[in-house]
């Protein structure tokens, strides 16, 4: 009887593990199947043409600029945040406040904020519709992401680093920096991965604040096309799903590789500390 | 935050009431110390003389303030919020709560904690992380301190040719070692110990006692210790804590043999704790 009820739950754990993997593998081969026929050189290094048949380039570059961008702000900000909630501030009421709004952000829809960046950024700033008013506005939507995770991964160094290090007579910064944040670096990496997962998968604050022209930006203050936003045009203006799935698989390909990347780093900073 | 009530007497003074003896100075003097984690009393009147380079432990059942006051003696209590100090603890000539050097005073008071706390990195970085954090840069220096440390410790020859490894792959007993021989490194006068074998097998525990009974003529040793036999083997002095008060410190011997006080009889044999 045991060994039934045994075999009963390792079959449902099974079936839903085969069900996740289902999902995701019918999505990618999906997009695989519908879009691998018009990936080619020229379809990713080469310049867009309103007539059809031109190449992405334009947008790639785009969709890097507002990654690199969002992130070099969001970045630093939400990591010195993050230690001051959890190593520096007085666990009271304030605290409270703060991470209950750090914790609401994460769920408004991004529509707002768009619509809050097309206000702000794009009109009051004077910023006008451009990849720099986009990228503030993503700022803004990854940065309680990076806020949460690092806070957990702080939260997870033991106490016990910290009394040691202390012990030591070192000072609070010392022990931070040397301790602390290289112990809870993986945990804000993960944080940061998930940021850009954020980036690349946001259109609708995008449309908004960077606007849908389709040319190669001469700088950040230029209006441009995002990848996400350019996928989403083309299903819906032109109805061409083989290209929005051409635009999707370089899309997987670019978080695959900024993926690797991070952990690659990562490897390398905990090396470095051994 | 800590507050510390400060009663407005001259350090000098204390001095004259400090009993000395050619052989043993007193390196550690505690005078009606009290301690409060917010409204809750933890130390009730703790006043004590620790005596310098002698081991001195700290016996008593759970929850009876010896860790507690343990880490008034280089203000680990600092960290935790809410506790309130009042009274002295006068280490060198020097009320440790009226300084602002905290810094200072862990450097001269070491301490081990009760689990192995390496930190992630080498047993080398591990060694040289205090007085690398001290502004020490040259290698050569560190190279010494972090070998006298180990062989202090009674852990180099175990660990001379892994020293790039990473520490966490010791075990338990030459991980306790290893911290032994980071807060040597420092070069401290004073070490604290709290209850630094709880966590470790018997074997791993004599050596640990061993070596406490070899640092024993450089430095002035603190242990608090749920073991009696472990007080009984490794401490000079022993002192007993009840419900936040000393109930009697004296020569460890007297106190295995004839402690005058009937609680500590009772606790000594076993009655109860």
């Amino acid at each position: 009887m045991r060994k039934l009820k045994d075999l009963i739950l390792l079959g449902l754990l099974w079936f839903a593990a085969f069900l996740t993997v289902a999902v995701l593998v019918t999505i990618v081969g999906f997009i695989f199947y519908k879009g691998i026929g018009l990936i080619s050189f020229d379809f990713i290094f080469g310049d867009y043409s309103p007539s059809g048949g031109g190449g992405i380039w334009p947008m790639v570059v785009t969709t890097i600029y507002t990654i690199v961008i969002s992130l070099l702000i969001a970045t630093p900000i939400g990591i010195l945040a993050a230690v001051y909630l959890q190593e520096y501030a007085k666990q009271g009421r304030m605290v409270r406040i703060i991470r209950f709004a750090t914790e609401s952000l994460t769920g408004i829809p991004s529509i707002i904020y768009g619509l809050f960046g097309a206000v702000f950024f794009v009109t009051t700033l004077k910023l006008g519709m451009s990849i720099i008013a986009a990228s503030l506005t993503l700022t803004i939507i990854i940065l309680p992401v990076i806020i949460r995770t690092t806070e957990e991964s702080l939260k997870t160094v033991p106490q016990s680093y910290r009394e040691g290090s202390l012990a030591l007579g070192t000072t609070k910064l010392q022990t931070l920096y040397k301790v602390i944040l290289p112990s809870a670096m993986p945990g804000i990496l993960s944080g940061i991965i998930l940021s850009m997962g954020r980036i690349i998968g946001e259109s609708a604050a995008i449309f908004l604040t960077a606007g849908t022209v389709a040319a190669m930006p001469e700088s950040i203050f230029s209006s441009a096309r995002t990848l996400t936003v350019h996928s989403y045009l083309v299903t819906q203006e032109a109805g061409d799903i083989e290209l929005a799935a051409a635009i999707g698989i370089i899309l997987i390909a670019i978080i695959l590789i900024l993926n690797f990347s991070a952990t690659w780093i990562s490897k390398k900073l905990n090396k470095a500390d051994y | 935050m800590y507050t510390t009530i400060l009663e407005p007497k001259m350090v000098k003074d204390e001095k004259s009431t400090v009993t000395e003896t050619p052989e043993t100075k007193t390196k550690i003097h505690v005078e009606n110390l009290n301690l409060f984690y917010g409204e809750k009393q933890a130390l009730f009147d703790v006043s004590i003389d620790i005596k310098e380079k002698e081991v001195t432990a700290l016996i008593g059942p759970s929850g009876c303030g010896k860790s507690t006051f343990l880490r008034t003696l280089n203000r680990m209590n600092d960290l935790i919020e809410g506790v309130k100090i009042s009274g002295k603890i006068i280490i060198d000539d020097e009320n440790i709560y009226e300084s602002n050097d905290v810094i200072k005073l862990r450097t001269k008071v070491g301490m081990v904690f009760q689990k192995p706390n390496l930190f992630p990195m080498s047993i080398y970085d591990n060694v040289a992380y205090g007085p690398r954090m001290q502004g020490i840069k040259n290698k050569a220096i560190l190279n010494e301190i972090v070998e006298n440390s180990l062989r202090g410790a009674a852990i180099w020859d175990e660990v001379q040719d892994r020293l790039k490894s990473s520490a966490l792959g010791l075990s338990g007993g030459q991980q306790q070692r290893v911290c032994i021989a980071r807060a040597i490194a420092m070069k401290p006068d004073v070490i604290l110990m709290d209850e630094p074998t709880s966590a470790l097998d018997p074997i791993s525990t004599l050596k640990i006692e061993e070596l406490i009974a070899a640092m024993k003529k450089d430095y002035t040793i603190v242990i608090v210790t749920h073991n009696m036999q472990q007080a009984a083997r490794v401490s000079d002095k022993t002192a007993f804590f009840l419900n936040g008060e000393i109930i009697e410190f004296d020569e460890t011997s007297k106190i295995f043999s004839m402690p005058s006080d009937q609680r500590t009889e009772d606790y000594v044999t076993g009655r109860f704790g």
